[in-house]
Parts: C-alpha cells; structure tokens; sequence
C-alpha cells in the first residue's frame, strides 16, 4: 500500500512517542519518585497508535489500567499525562486520579479505569449517544485479554450487535492477566471467536504491526459509520514490563513468570524497529529523517517529565474540590 | 506455650485457613490471586502445594460468576472462602453477596444456609486512587443477612477466619494490606473469637474511643499522646461490625460519658454513624459531650499522596477529637 509520508511518519512518531515516555518513568518509578501504579505500555504502541490513527478527533476512546499509550495516541497532552503520574495539579486529572484514570475529552479520550471491564459499558453507551444524536462518532472500547473473563463484555457485545451500535471492542491481548497466563484463564481457543455468536465483523489482527493494526481499523471505523457496527477487533500483542512497574521480579512480588525466550521471542517482533526497518528499506522514511524524530521525541519527553516534576502537587486545601455529594 | 508465640497478621490468616481446610474437607478457597503474593501476600502460602488445586482455586477475572459459584457451593454444601483481593473488585459480585447470599436463609423460610466467607481485602494508600482504595464493610453492614468482621491484630485475624469459616452463615471477612505485615501472639491451636464480640484494648475513665481495623493501632497511639496530657481514654477494638457488641459500647460510654468513633470507612451513612446513633439513643443520659467522628471524609480517595495524607486520618486526628469532646 501507498502511504503518505506524513502518515507514515506520524505512525512512526507516535509510537516512540509512548515507547519513550513509559521508559522514562522506569528509574523514577524504582526510585519511589512515581508511586501511583504504572502498568506501562512498551511493546504494545502499535495497537493504540494503529486503531486511534484510524478515528477522527470527534471519536470516543475508553481505556482501562493500561491506558498511557490509548492516552497518547488519542492525542492527548504528554504534558499533561506525565504530571499526572506524579500526581500534580496540573496532571490531566489534577492529581485526583494517578496513572490509572486519563482523560483528555476535547481529543475524544473521555477516561480509563482499572476496574478490569469496568470501561466496556461505558463505551457502550458512548455508541448509544452518538446513535441517538446521529452524529457519526465511532467508540472504542480498550481492554485485555483479562477483561474477557468479565461479564459485562458479553452482554455489552449482544446490546451492541442488537442495536447497530458504533463501537469497536478492541481486545489487547498480550497472552497474561497478571499472574495468570491465557491459558489458565480461558479455554485454548482464539478470543476474536467470542464475537461469533453475535455475527458482527470480526478482526484478529497482528498488534505488532502498525500497518496491518491501521488498516484493519480503517475498515472497522467504516463498518461503524455506515451503522453496521458493532465490530470486535483482536490484537496479539505483548507487553515488555512487569503487569504493574518495570519488573514484577524486581519490585518485590516476584511474580512475573514469562519464560525469559518467550520475552526474547517477542523483543525480536518489536512493532517500532519493524516498521523503521520497513520504511527504511522502502526508503519511504530516510534514516535522516528518522533520526530527527527520534531527537524530538527526546526532547519532548524530557520536557514533560521536567514539567511534570517542577510542578507543584494539588494543595491539602483542595481536597473536596471536585466532590459534589 | 503456644500463645507466646508471635505471628504476622498476614500468616495468622494463613494459619486459619490451612487448619480448617486440614480439619474440615468442605473447606475451600476461591478467587482471583490465590496463588499469587502480587494479589494476598503471603495469606495463601503452601496452599495450593498443600491442598491441590481442586480445593485452592485461582481464577479468571470473573467476579460476579466466582463469588456466586461459592455461593453455590455453599448451598451445595461445601463451606468456600472466597477472596477479592481488593474490595473495589467486590462491586462486580454485589448481587450474589448481598442479593443472593444475604437473604437466601430467610427468603427460604430457614430451609437452607448459606455457610460462605466473604474476604475482601482493604488497600488503601499508594497513590491507587479511588477504584483500589475503597473500604466497604459499611455497605455490607447494612444488609439484613450478613456478618461482618474486622480483624485488627494477628490473634483476631486467626480467630476471626476460624470463627467465619465455622458459621452457618454468611460472613463478611475484610482485613486490611498494610496490617499484613503487624506481629502479635496466635495460638497455634486452632480458636474462635466470636463474632459479635469487641474488647477493651485499653482501660480508662476520660473517654471511650470506638476503633475498627486499623484505625484501632491509631486510637492506640492516640490514647499514649492523651495520656501525657493526663487524659484517660478508653479504647475499644470493635472487631466485628455485624452484630453489632452493643453492649461493650454502652457499658464504656456510661463510665467514660464521652465517646469518639474511628473508622476506615466514610464518614457519612456508615459504621461511625451507626454507633453514635446507638448510643444516642440508649445511653443519652450517661453522654457529657456532643459525639465526635473520626473518618474519612465524603470524598473519593484521591491519587497523590499529599493528599492522601489529609485523606486518611490519624492519631493526631483522634486526638484533636477527644480533646474537642472533653472541652465540650
Ligand atoms: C474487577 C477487577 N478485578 C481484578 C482486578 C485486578 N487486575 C488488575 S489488572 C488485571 C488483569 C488485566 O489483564 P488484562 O485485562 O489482560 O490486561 P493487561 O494487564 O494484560 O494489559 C487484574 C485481574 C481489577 N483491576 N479489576
Ligand atoms: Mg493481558
């Protein structure tokens, strides 16, 4: 396929984007300087930036635990993310809600929540809204493989199906949920056939690759607008970190049980240095070029975490402020 | 002697459930994390090596159906623990505790019970914000139908599970993270405290302060500070919520004639205000002073830990309390 360089280079930016900001909180999370829970998203960016490319401004996003990637590539202030994982008032959730609750709603990223499913519905009726006032937007529901476990997908999937509704069930899977891997929590068969019985449009995708991610999103987005959603889309993907911080193994639980070749496997599928080498061997994107991103990247995220860490923290006084009952 | 030996809160609640599941075959364990410390620190060690996995059961992450199948089991006979390993993951299975599970024995007309322990563990702090924080024995207290037992030391902890496990009945059992890692002495036999049971943790005329979970260790240090200002507080370890030891209370509040109530809960609608209501109502004429509340405010638990600490209240607060209630 035939990419305007600009997109190309915008898929490109954005996933660096989130690869670099999640590792710069690594040393201040095993410093004790982040302490809210980060559950970051390194190895995972091409399936946010893939499927977030495909939506408009106006679009709907609900994230879950996970969400600094959705957070970014909705388009949402790095700024603004980073201050608030050090819990400061002019943190996207003025230091209320911590790494766990982002939300930027002028970008269509309207929340994320660690309650495991806990979002699906709420997207759900993010659909049901945009049917009712017949305004276009498509929603997007984030979740894992985790949240399969969890009724609410079911029932969300059958209203869904039932009402045309535009929303894509965009299911993260990275093969563990916690401590538990796939396969002690579902029976061995693929998660996208969980959609099957309700006969909407299925996808299951290669997460790691943000060009097949994109151009299955593309078609999604389409199936939604023309109200023929809703439409349920798998990633396989796989996380770098620990469930929680940089390493389980590290921090004190010890309860990362990934086999070391299964990382290594995955390392090697990185979805960043695939598509530089993809767009390098074309020469869609010159090395030059790449180059430049890469130090722009740095330095905006060098200038949130400066940001971030110069700004004050809610004051003790503001405590109620956003409590109304 | 068995009672001088100490023991972690966390690993006396090991104890219990390793004993009752050696003494008692319907005993199991069920929920999410059980073999994971990241999720019950080390509450489960050896079970699962112990027991095998027919009798510990990790899960998917599926709360509503979980918690109902230990509803089940238990109307099918067994005798199920089942654990959410943060409260806030209890919403999920709201309806077979509190719909199911609570009024099955009376909605029955007494035909069957419903012997299933419900532990949910509070994890407050960490800058976890309001979905990993939440303490919600208040809202299972104020349902016909369920126990609910607050353990605040390792001996209560042991004590408390056993006594859960053997009653017929439903029982909410909520300890809390950072009281996992207090030591204290525990029998190694296997002993009750019974439910609906609190105790004097410490004697004195000046005041009662009303303690559940960990705000007991704070009314503990508060009572010291107190002390050298001369005030003598007496401080009650609550232990159970449901039923409630009325009791202990009133006979406290009618020497003492002041009382402070702390709690982990909100302040509005929960535990603290059910005690003033009590004693309001049936020891009006021993109070000398207003009743005060040490609680967490009608807020959410906020992310950054500046604020937590305004949030989550102390001894200092207990204090500031019972002096406001002397000078009252
Ligand atoms: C209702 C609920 N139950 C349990 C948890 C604890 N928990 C946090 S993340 C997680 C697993 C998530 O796995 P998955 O959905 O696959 O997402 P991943 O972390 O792999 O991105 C669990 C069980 C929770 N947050 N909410
Ligand atoms: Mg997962």
């Amino acid at each position: 396929m035939n990419y305007p360089k600009d997109l190309l280079e915008y898929l490109y930016r954005m996933m660096l984007r989130i690869r670099v900001c999640e590792e710069s909180f690594v040393e201040h999370i095993l410093n004790r300087e982040v302490k809210t829970p980060c559950h970051l998203y390194s190895g995972e960016e091409a399936v946010a930036v893939g499927l977030c490319a495909a939506l408009s401004k106006e679009d709907y996003i609900f994230g879950n635990h996970r969400s600094h990637g959705h957070f970014l590539a909705k388009g949402g202030s790095m700024k603004e993310m980073v201050a608030e994982i050090y819990c400061r008032a002019a943190g996207c959730s003025r230091g209320r809600g911590g790494s766990m609750h982002l939300i930027d709603t002028d970008v269509g990223m309207m929340g994320a929540a660690p309650i495991v499913a806990g979002t699906i519905s709420l997207a759900l009726g993010a659909a049901l809204a945009s049917v009712i006032r017949g305004d276009g937007r498509v929603a997007v529901s984030f979740f894992g493989d985790g949240a399969t476990g969890e009724g609410v997908l079911y029932e969300s999937l059958n209203f869904a199906a039932l009402k045309n509704l535009p929303l894509i069930f965009a299911c993260e899977n990275n093969l563990y949920a916690t401590h538990m891997p796939i396969k002690e929590c579902r029976v061995d068969q693929p998660i996208s056939k969980i959609a099957e019985p309700y006969g909407i449009e299925i996808y299951s995708e290669d997460g790691n690759d943000v060009m097949q991610v994109y151009e299955a999103s593309r078609e999604a987005v389409e199936t939604c607008r023309a109200g023929e959603g809703p439409v349920f889309m798998e990633f396989k993907t796989y996380r770098y970190r620990g469930h929680v911080g940089p390493d389980d193994n590290i921090q004190g639980s010890h309860t990362d049980i990934r086999p070391q070749d299964e990382i290594a496997l995955w390392m090697e599928k990185d979805p960043i240095t695939r598509f530089e080498r993809h767009v390098m061997e074309r020469q869609l994107l010159d090395s030059g070029r790449i180059q430049h991103i890469k130090e722009e990247v740095t330095d905006e995220v060098r200038e949130a975490q400066a940001f971030a860490r110069k700004s004050p923290s809610p004051r003790q006084e503001d405590l109620t402020k956003y409590v109304f009952a | 002697m068995s009672s001088h030996r100490k023991l972690q809160y966390s690993l006396a609640i090991n104890e219990a459930l390793r004993q009752m599941m050696e003494a008692d075959r319907s005993v199991i364990l069920i929920g999410q994390g059980v073999k994971s410390p990241w999720y019950v620190g080390n509450t489960a060690q050896d079970l699962l090596a112990l027991f095998g996995d027919k009798r510990i059961i990790d899960t998917p992450v599926s709360e509503n159906a979980v918690t109902g199948a230990a509803v089940g089991a238990a109307i099918a006979g067994m005798k199920p623990v089942v654990v959410h390993p943060r409260m806030d993951f209890m919403f999920f299975a709201l309806d077979p505790i509190m719909n199911e599970a609570a009024n099955w024995y009376y909605m029955n007309g007494g035909r069957a019970s419903v012997p299933v322990v419900f532990w949910g563990i509070i994890n407050r702090r960490g800058e976890q914000a309001a979905q990993h924080s939440q303490a919600l024995h208040g809202i299972f207290a104020h349902v016909p139908g369920l126990k609910v037992v607050m353990p605040a030391t390792a001996y209560d902890a042991k004590g408390l599970m056993v006594a859960a496990i053997q009653d017929p009945n439903p029982v909410v059992f909520v300890d809390e993270r950072l009281l996992y890692s207090i030591e204290g002495p525990v029998p190694e036999e296997i002993y009750c405290v019974e439910i609906g049971k609190g105790c004097v943790r410490r004697v004195g005329n000046d005041v009662t302060i009303v303690a559940i979970s960990l705000m007991v260790h704070e009314a503990m240090k508060a009572a010291e500070i107190l002390e050298t200002g001369g005030v003598a507080a007496e401080v009650i370890d609550l232990r159970t919520i449901k039923p409630i030891d009325k009791a202990l209370i009133l006979a406290s509040v009618r020497k003492t004639g002041r009382l402070v109530v702390t709690d982990v809960g909100w302040r509005s609608f929960g535990v603290s205000a059910e005690i003033a209501a009590l004693v309001a109502g049936e020891a009006f004429n021993a109070l000398k002073a207003p009743i005060y509340r040490v609680a967490l405010p009608d807020c959410p638990a906020p992310a950054s830990s500046v604020l937590e600490e305004v949030y989550y209240p102390s001894a200092e607060d207990i204090v500031e309390a019972v002096n406001r209630v002397l000078k009252d």
